[in-house]
This record gives C-alpha cells, sequence and structure tokens, in this order.
C-alpha cells in the first residue's frame, strides 16, 4: 500500500441502473496537492466525488482515502470533508450558527471551534449573524467551504466550488485551497471554469463518459494538444501574415468562423510549438516586432472541446 | 487555519445520537412556524378557556363544554376534546411530518449523511428531536388550559360523564391521566407523519398525511361502525380517555385503544425507519415514491387494521356490534340522573338524598318501537324513575337521547318541568342551568350487555 497518498482509486466501476457512470477510474491524488477533475456534464465527476465523501460505494474496484481502504458507504474516514452537488446549509439558521451547529456534531465547544477564523478565511465575517436565507450563491459556496474548513480536513473534495462566485470571491476562494495544500491538505476539485483548474490544479483529470482520458500535470497536457491557437499581434500584420503562410505546419485561422474576437492587428494562427518558435525567429529577422503573443484558448480547454466534440461526432 | 498531515489516519468517528439529536432539535426551533406553533400551544388554550369560562353561552356540545364556568378542570377537557380532533393532527403534520421532508426540500441530505455518517442515528435523532417538539406541544395544550381553567374558574369539583361528582384533586388527576393517554394516539399519528415524511420527500403529500390520516378516523368514529373496527382504528384513542370520568372507569377501551394506538406508532415507525435505511440518495433531491408508499406503508398498516379487528372481534363478542344497547343505555341513564339529582336537592336546598335512597331506574326504547333497541341515533326515548323517602309515588321524567357512535350521549330533559325542564338554580359558583336538564353520559362499548 503506497502510504503517501490520500486518494488511490483502483479500477473503479459505479453504475445507476443500466447507466455506467464509473468505468475503470484509476486516480492517485498526493497530499498537498490541488487535482482538479474536469469533463463534460454527464462524465462522471460528481459521482467520482461522492465516492471520496463516502456517499456511495463503488460496484467494484479498490478506493483508499487517507491510507483507509473505503468499502461500504458512509465509512470515509474522518478528515475527509467537502461537498458534492452544492453545499449543505439551513437557511433559517445564521451563517455562525450553521458552523456551529456542525462543529457541535463533531463534538466540539462552538466557541474554540475556530468558526471565526473560517469565516474570515472566506471573507463571511461581515455577514456572520445573517440567516443563510438572504445568501447569494457565491455566499453559499464560500460558507459552504468554511464548513469544510472547519473539520481541519486532510482531503478536501469539492464539487463546483467557485460556481457564482463574483472575480474578488473566487480570488479568495483560490487563496485558501492554495493556503490549505500547502499545509498538507489533498485538495479535489471539480469544475467547467477552467481557467479555475488551471490557476488551482497542478495536476488535472479528463472524464468522459466514465473514464479518464487523461491524468497528469497541466504542463502534460500542452505537450500532449500538439498544435494550438495562438493570437499574434505584431507591428506589421501584413508582413507577418506573409511569413505565416510560408512555414510549413503553420495555419492561419479565419477568425470569425473559429469563433475568436476578430481584429485588424491580430492574426489567430494554429500551430504545434516548434513551428510557432519558427515564425517568432523569422518575424524578428524580418524587423517585426511581437507585442502579444498568448494562447486563445488554454491546452486545457482545447483538450476538454476535443472532448466534448468527439463525443458529439460519436453521438 | 493550518491543517498537518502529520496525525495518524483517523478512524471513522460515528456522531453520538445526542449531539445529532441537539442538531435536529436546533434546525427544529430555527423555523419559525415550529417556534409560533409551539408558542400558540401555549398561549391560544389559556386565552381560550379564560374567555369562554366567562360566556354564559358554552360549547355545550363538547364533553364537558357545559361545566367551564362550574370548575378550572372542565376547560382542559374541552382543550383535550379539540386538540384530538384538530390540534394535534395538525401540530403533528407540521413537526413529524416534515423532518426528513426539509433535508429534501433544502437537498442537505449528503451534507447531513458526511455530517453524521450513519442513515440510522439520522433516523434516531429526527424522530426524537420530532417526539420532543411534538410533546412540548402536548404539554403546552394541557398545562396552558389547566391552569387558566384553575386561575379563571377555579380548583372545583368537576362532575363526570356518570353524574358523579370528582373532588378537584382526582379531577386534576384525571385530566392529566386524560392528556397521557391522548399521548398514545398523538405518537401513532407522529409515526404515520414520519412515514409520509421519509416515503414522499418534498411531495406536499408527506407533510398533510398525519392530518388526512386523522380526518378520515374521524369520519370513520361517526359512521355506524362495529365496535372491532372503531377501536382498532388508532383515532379512538382521542375519545377513549372519556371511559377515565366514569364510575367505574370505562378502562377496556381506553386500554385497547392505548395498545392499538401504540402499535400503530411502533409499526409505522418501524416501517419509516426500514425505508429510510435503503433509500438511496445518490440523488439530491426525492420527490417520493406513490408505489413504494402503497407497498411498504399503506399495506403493512392495513394488514394491522385487519389483524386488529379480527383478533377484536374474536376475543370480544360484544366487539361485533354497535356497542350501544337499550340495557346500558338505561343503566347509564339511571347513574347519571341519581347522581344529578343529589346535585340538583341540594342546589334547590331540599332535604339530603342519597343514589341509594333514590334507586333510580331508567326504561328505553328506540324509535317508538318500531327500530330495534340497539345502536346510535337520535330516536331513544327513555323514561327515568325514582324514589323519595317517605314518599309512596315514583317518580318519574322523560329524556330525548341523542347516541353517537362512540358511545357518548346527551339526554334533553322532556318533561316534567319543575324536573329537568331549563330553569336557573343558584351554586356556590353563580347562577347555572338545572343540572338535570341536559345530562351527559358514556356508555362502555365492550362491556357485554347483562339483562
Amino acid at each position: 500500500m503506497n502510504t503517501s497518498l490520500a486518494v488511490r482509486a483502483r479500477d473503479i466501476t459505479k453504475c445507476f441502473g443500466d447507466v455506467v457512470a464509473l468505468d475503470g477510474i484509476d486516480l492517485d491524488v498526493a497530499p498537498g496537492r490541488i487535482h482538479g477533475l474536469v469533463g463534460p456534464n454527464g462524465a462522471g465527476k460528481t459521482t467520482l466525488l461522492g465516492l471520496m465523501l463516502g456517499l456511495a460505494v463503488a460496484d467494484s474496484g479498490t478506493l483508499e482515502i487517507l491510507d483507509r481502504p473505503v468499502g461500504r458507504a458512509l465509512a470515509a474516514p474522518d478528515g475527509v470533508a467537502g461537498f458534492v452537488d452544492g453545499p449543505g446549509l439551513y437557511p433559517s439558521l445564521t451563517a455562525r450558527r450553521n458552523l456551529a451547529a456542525l462543529a457541535a456534531l463533531r463534538g466540539r465547544d462552538a466557541r474554540t471551534a475556530g468558526i471565526d477564523e473560517v469565516l474570515d478565511q472566506v471573507g463571511l465575517t461581515d455577514v456572520a449573524d445573517d440567516r443563510v436565507r438572504g445568501f447569494s450563491l457565491g455566499m453559499r459556496q464560500r460558507l459552504g467551504l468554511a464548513a469544510a474548513l472547519l473539520t481541519m480536513p486532510r482531503l478536501l473534495v469539492l464539487d463546483e466550488p467557485t460556481n457564482g462566485l463574483d472575480p474578488a470571491s473566487k480570488k479568495h476562494v483560490h487563496r485558501v485551497l492554495t493556503r490549505l495544500a500547502s499545509g498538507g491538505t489533498a485538495v479535489v476539485i471539480s469544475s467547467h471554469r477552467m481557467d479555475d483548474i488551471e490557476a488551482l490544479c497542478s495536476e488535472v483529470s479528463i472524464l468522459n463518459t466514465g473514464r479518464v482520458v487523461f491524468s497528469g500535470p497541466v504542463d502534460k497536457l500542452s505537450a500532449e494538444s500538439g498544435e494550438l491557437d495562438y493570437r499574434l499581434v505584431t507591428t506589421d500584420a501584413g508582413t507577418a501574415r506573409e511569413l505565416a503562410l510560408d512555414i510549413s505546419g503553420l495555419r492561419l485561422v479565419d477568425e470569425p468562423a473559429a469563433g475568436h474576437r476578430a481584429t485588424g492587428e491580430a492574426l489567430v494562427v494554429r500551430a504545434a510549438v516548434e513551428a510557432l518558435d519558427e515564425l517568432v525567429a523569422r518575424l524578428v529577422n524580418a524587423g517585426v516586432a511581437v507585442r502579444e503573443l498568448s494562447l486563445v484558448i488554454s491546452p486545457l480547454e482545447a483538450a476538454f472541446l476535443a472532448l466534448t466534440e468527439q463525443q458529439k461526432d460519436n453521438g | 487555519m493550518t491543517a498537518t498531515i502529520a496525525a495518524p489516519a483517523a478512524a471513522v468517528h460515528r456522531v453520538p445520537v445526542s449531539r445529532g439529536y441537539r442538531f435536529e432539535l436546533v434546525k427544529l426551533l430555527s423555523q419559525w412556524r415550529v417556534r409560533l406553533l409551539i408558542l400558540a400551544s401555549w398561549v391560544v388554550p389559556a386565552v381560550f378557556v379564560a374567555a369562554v369560562s366567562q360566556q354564559s353561552s358554552l360549547p355545550s356540545d363538547t364533553v364537558f363544554g357545559r361545566w367551564m364556568n362550574a370548575t378550572g378542570w372542565s376547560g382542559s377537557l374541552v382543550i383535550l376534546t379539540f386538540a384530538g380532533t384538530w390540534a394535534l393532527p395538525l401540530l403533528v403534520s407540521v413537526v413529524a411530518g416534515d423532518v426528513f421532508a426539509a433535508e429534501d426540500r433544502l437537498g442537505t441530505w449528503r451534507h447531513l449523511l458526511v455530517a453524521i455518517r450513519s442513515p440510522r442515528r439520522i433516523f434516531l435523532a429526527k424522530s426524537l428531536s420530532s417526539l420532543t417538539v411534538i410533546l412540548l406541544m402536548v404539554a403546552g395544550l394541557a398545562c396552558s388550559s389547566a391552569i387558566a381553567g384553575v386561575l379563571v374558574v377555579g380548583n372545583r369539583s368537576l362532575v363526570g360523564l356518570d353524574g358523579h361528582l370528582l373532588a378537584p384533586g382526582d379531577a386534576a388527576g384525571k385530566v392529566l391521566l386524560a392528556w397521557v393517554c391522548a399521548l398514545a394516539p398523538t405518537l401513532a399519528l407522529a409515526a404515520i407523519g414520519l412515514l409520509g415524511s421519509v416515503t414522499l420527500g418534498r411531495s406536499p403529500m408527506g407533510l398533510l398525511l398525519p392530518a388526512v390520516v386523522a380526518l378520515a378516523m374521524q369520519v370513520a368514529q361517526m359512521l355506524p361502525l362495529p365496535v372491532a373496527v372503531r377501536l382498532a382504528l388508532p383515532g379512538y384513542g382521542f375519545i377513549a380517555w372519556r371511559g377515565l370520568f366514569t364510575g367505574p372507569m370505562q378502562l377496556g377501551p381506553l386500554l385497547v385503544s392505548i395498545v392499538v394506538s401504540l402499535l400503530w406508532a411502533v409499526v409505522a415507525t418501524g416501517l419509516a425507519y426500514w425505508l429510510f435505511l435503503r433509500r438511496d440518495f445518490t440523488s439530491a433531491t426525492y420527490d417520493g415514491s406513490g408505489r413504494r408508499m402503497l407497498t411498504a406503508g399503506v399495506l403493512p398498516l392495513a394488514a394491522l387494521l385487519a389483524l386488529t379487528i379480527g383478533g377484536l372481534a374474536v376475543a370480544a363478542s360484544p366487539a361485533r356490534g354497535s356497542g350501544i344497547d337499550q340495557g346500558k343505555l338505561e343503566r347509564s341513564l339511571a347513574t347519571v340522573y341519581g347522581h344529578l339529582y343529589v346535585v340538583q336537592t341540594e342546589q334547590l336546598h331540599r332535604p339530603a338524598v342519597t343514589e341509594a335512597q333514590l334507586r333510580s331506574s331508567a326504561s328505553c326504547d328506540k324509535g317508538g318501537g318500531l327500530e330495534e333497541n340497539t345502536g346510535a341515533g337520535n330516536g331513544w326515548r327513555c323514561v327515568v324513575s325514582w324514589h323519595l323517602p317517605g314518599v309512596d309515588a315514583v317518580g318519574q321524567a322523560i329524556y330525548q337521547l341523542d347516541v353517537t357512535p362512540d358511545g357518548r350521549y346527551v339526554a334533553d330533559g322532556d318533561g316534567p318541568t319543575q324536573v329537568n325542564g331549563y330553569f336557573v338554580v343558584h351554586t356556590p359558583t353563580g347562577d347555572a342551568p338545572n343540572p338535570l336538564w341536559q345530562l351527559d353520559g358514556n356508555v362502555d362499548l365492550l362491556t357485554a350487555t347483562k339483562g
């Protein structure tokens, strides 16, 4: 048994009636890492997170959470916290009372349970004594995170934790999760927001129809993705276009057709990294300055889109 | 916050039921409607008893209603009658009928399961907490009505359902006992509420189930059903406490109703528990399953009902009929009349007599000889006869009886007016109608008819 893993899943299968939700999933999450789960709707993300929380049990395969095999439902060890399908909060209680009730369930004194600290961490100190009934989705998400933090988890499992958050709140949540991970907690999050996953996660698993189609560091995905779309702004768009057409393995993308914002000065090129390097070298040689070179969509998003398109094609 | 991974892998720690219970209580008591209902159950009965006891027109259709300005204890029994009809089914619906469904409505099942990790403990915590709130409400209804009655009207003797006077202490004890007896059918309704809440999820039918069942059982009690069916329904428990206020006490129907109610409570709670442990929590919300309610809820309870009816019909032969007949009514009316004649004699300052000297008897007939002399109805006419010491002539008075299928009757004096007509008598507690004008009585549905 590998004792250094917070989650170790091997060949996990889970069906709901005739529907195969998870089909031979392998997953490793090390302590101190933030692991992202992405995939189209119905890919099995929530089911997998539910298994980690102990809400259900796999039909076959082995799942070890914090070095303990989990063989039956609701037997996830202490140290696991989080939520799936939104945080469970009681609208008739205040934010503080929700947390105090949870602390009391764990047998801790509400005064010493660190409620104020976690409320402060998620930025809800000002509304601590307001009833949750009036909270926005983003506030509920943050309170759900606070509830999870209260238990000092060693594995934190969050389903779409940044849903409904404004940019400032999102930053807040990112900071909390990063700090938690640096303290040694393993974090597994699912999200549809690729920017979140890329900003937060050191590793990512892409799920599609119950299978893991990619698992590893986000950087590795970029190497595996091959050609990507880049947006290029230069001092001389005409020359740049001509130079680009000369390079094999590099294509100009018709911007509106590709769904990108079209501007007169910008080019969108599709290329592997080597071809792009050559284009930049030729531009510099020709005396054309490069003002902006950025990925139109991230490798993760590209992989995600490729998957969903593939799914559509298959469907 | 600093989370570290230095600690060894923690074992699965289960939350004790006591903590879950506290959590459930906090959730229940944080709902404004639950708070409001608790407040209402502690305030409204007191206001009602205080207000109605001062009125000249009293709710004499309700058992003990006509004595509301004679003793403080009757007010609590009037509230008990109303509570059994309206308040308790509704209170139970709001609390027990919602305690599981609330989590469906809020989508918090997964949160609760992750926090407590044991459906068994969640069930126990929820059942116990809703029971606590229901008991708090019943205690409110009982205490506030009794306290208001004693403060406003006074701690005085209560006229029982056989006309005899219960001393204040005895009346207090029996009022308390009556409320305790009414807990049994309340528990049965609460269990039905839990069952509905577990099986029907967010569906509003789950919330309404105890109220609907209670209403159906009340309708059944109004129908001319055999005693076995009547007693096999847990709703009879809200009526059976009347037997405490006769001498001798009608304990047969009371004990049967308590056992039946507790059986329903145990079976319905057991079914709810069984269904809850088998529930699939993979979906966040649950809108209930009508089929499951039918196969695992309605059918077992229907089987319990059928078994109880069969058992009662076999064990007690009077249970096969209406339980109301000429002999029982004659004995009951003669007893009530004898006791209240003594009261009237005292109030009119006549020479004292005792029930033994009066030797009162009654002769009843239903429908003027055209009907069989059994069963409920308002066609009963009785002639009461009595003797006075030193007087040869036998006194006679006529009463028209309205007998309801549950065994209760009201006898309306039909002459001679000097004896049982309407006139005002002066009592130590103020003016009151002639005690022999209208009589309340209750026959024991389970005893065998003698002669």
